[in-house]
């Protein structure tokens, strides 16, 4: 259950329209189940009246749907960032990619978002629809009544370690401010770490050759805003679609994974696409973990210009040596 | 496509001893783009570059492959060739078939295979290269001497006198360095001080030369000919241009206890002080950690003595901004932390000290005014011993240091032979591993210590020094009498190791300036460099790049000056063509690259961009600065977006010469 309803939202974004603060609007729209809830460009009143939703399955992060946005037109866009977005948000504008004028940023709290997959598993078939009530997510299904699954194995992983419930960025805020949290989003980290090196090797063998590449990961990744992507790009010789051999399959994603590094503010969008359901998210807080353990602690987007620890020097930085050295340790 | 020729050098055994150059020249013909290929004895002599200018010509080539020694030693050389043959020189590759191929192998099959590929990777980037034009930029016509003591006193006043502006920095209220601190200097046992002040007043009176007194360097920015540095004049609380140097203020100061160390600590002074008497600047500064007016607002005393109204507690640190053309380096060195070398109980005895401690208790400046006095109980020490390489010479260093300290040998025959000829009734021993004498005049200096003054040396080493009651017993071991020896001895003396300044690492990381393990800077060619640094512009005067006497100092300091002068009669600097550019298409203009850019060439704009859809964008894009990009490619690896390229080391040059390699 949310602490703010849809009409909360939805009464401050018509006040935003009627004032004409904003004439565009990003807001979660209601799919084909209302379960399915997916991002949506509102011009007005009427559309989100219709389509507009709020409820414990509007995961999808609106920071990067700014960036082509914001380019059109001369009007303001009024988006809703819950406390993990607004660090894509910041991210964003650390690297120019958005002008911060053509925005308004309303904040508002988030009690986690539902992992969809895992509610539909509870049932091969028949699902009428999934609510989340006080005690869990219940699942009605056409054949086996309802199903009633607790809070805690409902939510997604990024979710259940949330690791911020703090704004650090908005015009306004609707609701309550949290704090950031002391997040155990590095266990599951340090769990593979500790793995040798033959089975960290099948564990993502295991995982990165479900791959179908998509690209679902690179588009949703508000890291991934690049004019031209290399991936894209018939000049850069490596433009393909699909993966031709097991090697590429995983050069993709780990190449994705240095490619974001310093800047993924860990959102769990890949995760959270991905229809494999490749645990994605794990490659980039290895980097944020390690980010940290080099270089003091760091989160991309907890402040708009910030220098990221791979584009800095210090002269309190460790040696390469010091690094490869650690490495070697868990190799 | 290019059309490439192909040059593969013998080096006279050097290279043909390990390499089957025929071979290497024969595989080479059937690469892509390669119209001729031929080798020679030796492609570096006027015939060589004469067999490649002739082959521009007849062949009609686009770029050339020099199968040689590394670049560092004759690309420009080549360069050159291509160029008086109406070859754009950046169409020239070397691969480098010697140092890395034919001095590392022994058996000539591998040697020849590795010297195919290594010629096949540069034919491979040279089918990608372009023509490059380098730029120009203008010369500062000024210096910076960062160090005030023997070494940045001599460049200074060299460059000066050529006349050239030059800037000193110096961290401590006056110039003078450990020099200053001296008594006599070996071999020709005049009066340091003597020798010395002339030389630091010939600073202050230089028209060309400013001395920034109690100040740091606080960053550096730019690239030679252009360097942009950030200097801290520390508050001395004292208005330099007011100050007399009268020295009534550092007498009336009632904090009197504040260990000078001028005198390493074995006298005072007030917190208001002239480190000596020939200080340049001759100002007095107030030390603020001992200060009681600076700690607690009460006390004035200083202010109300000076009669020149020089006393300003309120003074702050300043920061001065100035251009540079040259930076030199000459930080100097100190003694090492007797720390680590309790065996000879320099923490548990006062009689026990270092070496310097001993020039200023010979010292008539000194605290006992040149009478030599035991620091415990002010007695004439009649047995005195001396011990060599005390943290010099350490195998596995994990105490003291791996390099010789190359002074000790000599100062150390200094202090026996004047202890010698100053009080005959002293016995004076001297333990050694090895007497290092070589230096003008240096061997005849140390023969007259042992033969004309009788002094003791032996050699061995000192084991253990115990205090008992006013005695220090020595413990050491005679290796060629194969004995131990017992000494009672009333003052020992240890030939303390000496490493750089603390403030040299710093220094190195701000100036991006190289150095050894040792702290060292680090010479841009041992032998045919060895007063620049691999830095450009920036150059080493003194013991910062290693272990110097005051001869060797001199003469170095006088070649450091030698190469500024030389950079700063010029008025402007060829560029390097390398240089970074933006594919502007690509470009995110999220400032990653900007941020890394150690020399601030990097920009952004606001451009305009026709889409495929006929609409127009703005778009902020990275701009390069060719002028002040040094091409060192930061900025391309940072980019997220791989907008970012270097000229001449372009990404694609670089995995064709991977692809090369691995096929």
């Amino acid at each position: 259950m949310q602490a703010l309803t849809r009409e909360v939202l939805l009464d401050r974004a018509k006040a935003l329209f009627a004032d004409g603060t904003v004439d565009r609007a990003y807001g979660w729209k209601r799919g084909e189940f209302d379960y399915d809830v997916t991002p949506g460009l509102f011009r007005s009143v009427e559309e989100m009246e219709k389509e507009f939703v709020f409820d414990d399955f509007c995961g999808a992060n609106f920071s990067k749907y700014l960036v082509e946005e914001t380019r059109k037109g001369e009007g303001k866009i009024l988006v809703f960032l819950k406390p993990c977005d607004t660090y894509s948000f910041n991210q964003l504008l650390t690297e120019h990619r958005f002008d911060r004028e053509k925005v308004y940023a309303v904040g508002i709290p988030c009690e986690g978002m539902a992992d969809v997959t895992k509610l539909k598993a509870e049932a091969a078939e028949g699902i009428r629809s999934i609510t989340a009530e006080k005690e869990g997510f219940v699942v009605h299904t056409l054949y086996d009544g309802d199903k009633t699954v607790p809070r805690t194995e409902g939510l997604s992983e990024r979710c259940l370690v949330c690791k911020s419930k703090k704004h650090v960025a908005y015009d306004e805020l609707l609701g309550e401010d949290g704090e950031v949290a002391d997040s155990a989003r590095f266990d599951e980290v340090a769990r593979l770490e500790a793995m040798n090196a033959d089975e960290r090797f099948a564990f993502w063998q295991r995982e990165l050759s479900r791959c179908i590449r998509c690209n679902a990961c690179r588009d949703v990744c508000p890291a991934c805003t690049c004019e031209t992507c290399v991936f894209n790009n018939p000049n850069s010789g490596v433009e393909s679609k699909a993966p031709v051999t097991s090697f590429e399959e995983q050069m993709f994603h780990i190449i994705r994974a240095f490619h974001v590094a310093g800047r993924c503010t860990d959102c769990g969008e890949c995760s959270r696409v991905c229809p494999q359901h490749i645990p994605l998210h794990l490659l980039n807080r290895k980097f944020i973990k390690d980010i940290n353990a080099f270089y003091g602690e760091y989160q991309a987007g907890a402040e708009v210009g910030s220098r990221a620890p791979l584009v800095n020097y210090t002269t309190a930085d460790l040696e390469p040596g010091e690094a490869v050295q650690r490495g070697n340790e868990h190799a | 496509m290019q059309r490439i020729g192909v040059f593969v050098c013998w080096c006279g055994s050097n290279i043909a001893g390990t390499v089957d150059v025929e071979a290497v020249s024969e595989a080479l013909k059937k690469e892509p783009g390669v119209v001729f290929s031929t080798n020679y004895q030796y492609m570096c002599s006027q015939a060589g570059q004469d067999i490649i200018k002739n082959a521009i010509a007849e062949h009609k080539l686009s770029g050339i492959v020099v199968c040689s020694c590394s670049p560092r030693m004759h690309e420009t050389t080549f360069r050159k060739t291509a160029a008086a043959a109406g070859l754009n020189p950046y169409m020239v590759e070397i691969a480098n078939i010697r140092e890395q191929c034919s001095w590392v192998h022994k058996d000539k099959l591998t040697g020849t295979e590795k010297a195919i590929i290594l010629g096949r990777t540069a034919i491979a980037k040279v089918n990608l290269n372009a023509p490059l034009t380098p730029g120009e930029s203008p010369v500062t016509k000024r210096a910076l001497v960062i160090g005030g003591g023997i070494a940045g006193i001599q460049t200074a006043l060299d460059i000066a006198d050529a006349g050239f502006e030059v800037d000193i920095v110096e961290k401590q209220p006056t110039i003078g360095g450990k020099m200053a601190q001296l008594d006599k200097t070996f071999p020709t046992l005049d009066c340091a001080a003597c020798i010395l002040t002339p030389k630091m007043v010939d600073v202050a009176q230089h028209e060309k030369i400013r001395i920034f007194s109690y100040s740091e360097v606080e960053s550096v920015s730019g690239f030679v000919g252009n360097f942009t540095v950030n200097i801290k004049k520390k508050a001395r609380y004292v208005k330099e241009d007011v100050c007399t140097g009268c020295g009534l203020c550092t007498e009336k100061c009632p904090q009197k206890n504040v260990p000078n160390e001028f005198n390493l600590g074995m006298d005072n002074r007030r917190a208001i002080y002239i480190p000596f008497a020939q200080a340049v600047p001759k100002v007095a500064t107030i030390d603020p950690r001992y200060c009681t007016m600076l700690k607690t607002g009460k006390c004035g005393v200083c202010s109300k003595v000076c009669t020149a109204g020089a006393i300003d507690y309120k003074a702050k640190d300043e920061y001065i901004e100035e251009k540079y053309g040259a930076i030199v380096v000459a930080t100097g060195y100190n003694p090492i932390s007797m720390e680590k070398f309790d065996e000879f109980a320099y923490s548990q005895s006062k009689d026990v000290i270092t070496s310097l401690e001993f020039e200023r208790l010979t010292n008539a400046a000194g605290p006992t005014a040149g009478v030599l006095l035991r620091p415990s109980d002010h007695k004439h020490p009649k047995t005195i011993v001396f011990v060599q390489c005390v943290g010099s010479r350490c195998s596995g260093a994990e105490k003291g240091k791996e390099y010789c300290s190359k002074i000790c040998c000599m100062y150390t025959a200094k202090h026996a032979m004047l202890t010698r000829d100053k009080y005959p009734d002293t016995d004076v021993y001297v333990f050694y591993i090895d007497v290092r004498t070589p230096g003008k005049a240096f061997d005849e200096f140390y023969r007259r210590a042992v033969e004309e003054y009788g002094v003791h040396y032996i050699k061995g080493m000192v084991g253990k020094v115990s205090p008992q009651g006013d005695k220090l017993m020595v413990q050491a071991s005679d290796l060629l009498a194969n004995k131990q020896l017992h000494i009672e001895a009333d003052l020992v003396v240890l030939a303390a190791a000496i490493e750089p300044d603390a403030s040299a690492r710093p220094l190195a990381t701000m100036l991006t300036a190289s150095m050894d393990t040792n702290d060292f800077f680090t010479e841009a060619h041992p032998k045919l460099r060895p007063v620049e640094s691999p830095t450009a512009g920036v150059f080493l005067s003194g013991t910062c790049q290693g272990p110097k006497d005051i001869p060797e100092t001199v003469s170095q300091a006088g070649a450091a000056a030698a190469k500024v002068i030389g950079l700063l009669a010029k008025d402007k600097l060829t560029g390097n063509p390398c240089v970074a550019h933006s594919n502007e298409l690509m470009c995110n203009g999220c400032s990653s690259c900007e941020r890394v850019c150690p020399y601030g060439a990097i920009t952004y704009e606001d451009k305009e961009f026709r889409m495929p859809d006929r609409t127009t964008r703005m778009r902020r894009v990275a701009k390069v600065n060719e002028a002040v990009c040094q091409g060192c490619g930061a900025c391309t690896v940072a980019c997220p977006s791989g907008a970012m390229d270097l000229k001449g080391f372009a990404s694609a040059q670089i995995m064709a010469e991977v692809d090369a390699i691995c096929k």
